[in-house]
């Protein structure tokens, strides 16, 4: 291999997998998710890919699978999107509280009511409270590389947790680009085969697993599961490093800050909108905005410290989400509130919710984010949304 | 093949300590099946008496590797592990779900026609009590017409549960899995002999065994065996097999039990009326005439 | 259970004490289950002809036997749910009142 292919974003993401060498796929079709477990099953299916397809009746059943075989110390990979997100919900923090790095690919996609196939980020946030770690990728390139990376960092042996990785639901699932596919002997040298673990279920020493803790015990399990899970956010940032040295690409880790040095404005995002906003923020700085791009690539953990640090000089953020939890706001502007708090960052932060139901953001919608921002000295709505066809 | 029974059973106990009910049905139903099984089985239940008795930290009852599953997913984590432990390079793992009705007739049914259809090996045993006893004794869709449970109580305007036991049984053979069979703890070495059977098949198995409940069916506790088996005398419930894609009898009762003793012995039936129990008998000589009495019986 | 050994109870001091995930090792039993019992049952080995059906039938294989015709019940887990005395044939197991002889 180590070639070059037009892929779209699924089919990158099922090239991430093959590459790593799961033993065990569990797979149920969910638009827009559904190139990557066919590209995957026709890797199966020409023998390309050695593994255990397990065609499972239910997004609910794709994750028990996953933990079945997770549990005994398989790799293991499904892939869903939206509804399916929420159907194995209950599922999610089993495999977490169980400590099996499971990969799973979630498509964002928009949550019914009303019915919608398109990408926007309404279905993450139920689930970022899970114990997962969530990753997001701004580009069909990043959704290999993450794969690759996701399953390095939940198999370390200080983090044992699963991880998702967000690719927006065709805007990056289905848009073709030039992507780097990295040879099998390059992969494997990154990502040694997995080992077996004391705490999974064994021949040698019987193991229990998914046991109950009463009100005696609970809290310990659950901070021991929260602390485990913080040491993530740098050994994500150490694994990026490693992975540049190897394929001559890196990320920047948790977050990536963008011309935000000496910026007085800052646009925040997840996902392939980040795309948009870099090159948004060229044509901007060119035309004398003082404008700058935070891409947080991690969500969980959340990295409070780096995004403080990025944001402290900054007069004011703008944070782009697609989502919005009903009757408050956007989740990743709760999220970032919470962190600069914490930081004592004394910026003024505005939320931008767009995109949803697969409603493009533009460059005009960039613009007008960023006119709020210098305006915002003029402003108190806090909450405004991009491009509304109506009167609000 | 040696017949396996109380002198032949392996002396190894693989379920100890657990705190089940005194009596309970289900725990002796497990203890059984493990005896045959062997320390060498993976084991899924969900949420359920035998999970909450066996997993309590630190106390943790089954010597096996054993798993707690969300409630619907019995039977797809118990696939997913034999996936594991087959792509592992481990020869011939074995992998068993024991569920209870509620787990597998209600919310696991979709999981379990999904393991079955892909048609890997595993073994599922339904422990039937006859309702959600772990939670309360709450009605499931096994439990069967008349039986009185929390949420089908033998109230002033409806006197017990209306439904029907559903036929979980021919439910799991059209799938056409190599075998399927019902049990009963009151007939022990006919189950230990079908867990035997399953341990052997090559593909799915399915086991529905019949397993009193001291504290939901109203009954003093030493009793559970002995009500087990005379369920399957009076006929209200039968020990049958699915092998070869033909359905067998195992004991044709020449003449029945009487089922209004059986019923008078146990709290959940006692306010039948003589319409219900009347009823009752009529559908348990249909069933016996127009369906188990033309069932060839098994060798 | 013949011989069966009581495990002890972990020592949590610290957070690392606690198990990693939600796993244990399997057949861990800090605690006995004799305090249940209101009937206690009492073998009378005369009269048993050592089929094994009380061995058989407990749901918490507390009988065992140790030999041609001796049962021994783990009074530590008996539960004293009455299926031995019920169970046995020859009526050589009695359900006697815990704590009267």
């Amino acid at each position: 291999m180590n070639s070059y292919a037009f892929l779209n974003g699924n089919e990158a993401a099922a090239w991430g997998v093959r590459l790593c060498r799961p033993q065990v796929v569990a797979a149920y079709p969910i638009t827009p998710q559904t190139k990557a477990v066919e590209k995957i099953a026709q890797f199966v299916q020409d023998g390309d890919l050695l593994c255990e397809y397990l065609h499972v009746e239910s997004e609910h059943s794709a994750m028990s699978c996953s933990i079945g075989a997770s549990s005994v110390g398989a790799r293991t990979f499904t892939a869903t999107s939206s509804q399916g997100l929420l159907y194995m919900a209950e599922c999610l923090p089993y495999a977490s509280g169980a400590r099996l790095p499971i990969v799973m690919m979630n498509a964002n996609r928009a949550i019914a009511t009303p019915w919608n196939i398109y990408g926007d980020q309404m279905d993450m946030p139920y689930v970022l409270n899970s114990g997962w770690i969530q990753l997001f990728a701004e580009n069909a390139q990043e959704a290999l590389d993450l794969i690759i990376q996701s399953f390095r960092l939940g198999e370390d042996e200080k983090i044992l947790a699963p991880v998702m990785v967000n690719l927006d639901g065709f805007v990056l699932t289905h848009t073709y680009e030039k992507v780097h596919i990295p040879s099998q002997e390059e992969v494997d040298a990154f990502l040694p085969a997995p080992k077996p673990r004391k705490h999974m279920m064994n021949d040698e020493s019987p193991m229990s697993m998914c046991i109950s803790a009463g009100n005696q015990h609970n809290l310990e399990f659950k901070i021991r599961q929260h602390r485990d899970l913080l040491p993530a956010e740098e050994l994500f940032e150490g694994i990026d490093k490693e992975y540049e040295k190897a394929f001559g690409r890196g990320y920047g880790g948790a977050l990536e800050g963008y011309r935000t040095e000496d910026a007085e404005h800052l646009l925040l995002a997840t996902g392939s909108v980040c795309g948009t906003l870099r090159h948004m923020v060229d044509l901007l700085r060119e035309e004398r905005h003082s404008v700058g791009l935070v891409k947080m690539r991690m969500l969980r953990p959340f990295p409070v410290k780096r995004l403080g640090a990025l944001c402290s000089g900054a007069k004011t953020l703008g944070v782009l989400d697609k989502n919005l939890s009903f009757g408050y706001e956007g989740t990743v502007f709760t999220n970032v509130n919470s962190a600069l708090h914490q930081e004592g960052i004394p910026l003024r932060s505005y939320n931008f919710i767009g995109g949803l139901g697969g409603r493009d953001i533009t460059r005009q919608d960039v613009r007008s984010m960023v006119r709020v921002l210098e305006e915002s000295d003029k402003t108190t709505e806090k909450i405004h949304y991009l491009n509304v066809r109506c009167a609000l | 093949m040696t017949k396996l029974n109380a002198r032949t059973l392996s002396k190894e106990e693989h379920f100890y300590g657990h705190k089940a009910c005194g009596g309970c049905g289900e725990s002796l139903a497990l203890r059984l099946a493990l005896k045959v099984l062997g320390k060498e089985a993976y084991l899924s239940l969900p949420a359920g008496c035998m999970a909450a008795v066996s997993f309590i930290y630190p106390n943790m009852a089954f010597r096996n590797n054993a798993m707690i599953t969300p409630f619907a997913a019995t039977a797809s984590v118990a696939t997913g592990i034999e996936a594991g432990l087959k792509a592992l390079g481990k020869k011939n793992p074995l992998s068993v779900g024991f569920a209870g009705d509620g787990g597998t007739a209600d919310i696991g049914i979709q999981a379990l026609s999904g393991a079955l259809d892909r048609n890997r090996k595993f073994i599922y045993i339904c422990t039937d009590n006859e309702a959600y006893m772990n939670t309360g004794i709450q009605r499931s869709g096994l439990t069967p017409f008349g039986a009185a449970t929390t949420t089908t109580p033998a109230g002033r305007a409806i006197r017990g549960n209306l439904g029907r036991k559903k036929n979980l049984f021919e439910i799991v053979a059209a799938h056409g899995i190599p075998y399927a069979a019902t049990a009963s703890i009151g007939y022990p070495e006919d189950f230990l002999a079908k867990v035997q059977k399953a341990k052997e098949t090559e593909g799915p198995s399915y086991i529905q065994v019949y397993c009193p409940c001291p504290t939901g069916w109203g009954y003093p506790p030493e009793i559970t065996v002995d009500l087990a088996k005379e369920a399957v005398d009076t006929g209200l419930w039968f020990l049958g097999e699915f092998e070869e894609g033909i359905f067998w009898l195992n004991r044709k009762p020449r003449a029945f039990a009487s089922l209004r003793e059986h019923l008078a012995r146990q709290g959940r039936f006692r306010h039948l009326q003589e319409e219900d129990l009347a009823a009752l008998e009529r559908e348990r000589d249909h069933i016996w005439e127009s369906k188990f009495n033309l069932w060839p019986l098994a060798k | 259970m013949k011989d069966f050994s009581m495990s002890p109870s972990p020592r949590l001091d610290s957070l690392e004490d606690f198990p990693r995930g939600s796993s244990f090792p399997s057949f861990y039993i800090t605690e006995k289950n004799a305090g249940w019992r209101v009937f206690r049952p009492v073998l009378d080995t005369q009269k048993c002809v050592g089929c094994g059906r009380c061995y058989l039938l407990c749901p918490d294989g507390a009988i065992h036997q140790e030999s041609e015709k001796i049962f021994v019940i783990d009074y530590d887990f008996c539960k004293g749910c009455g299926i031995c005395a019920q169970e046995c044939k020859l009526g050589a197991i009695s359900m006697r009142k815990e704590g009267e002889e």
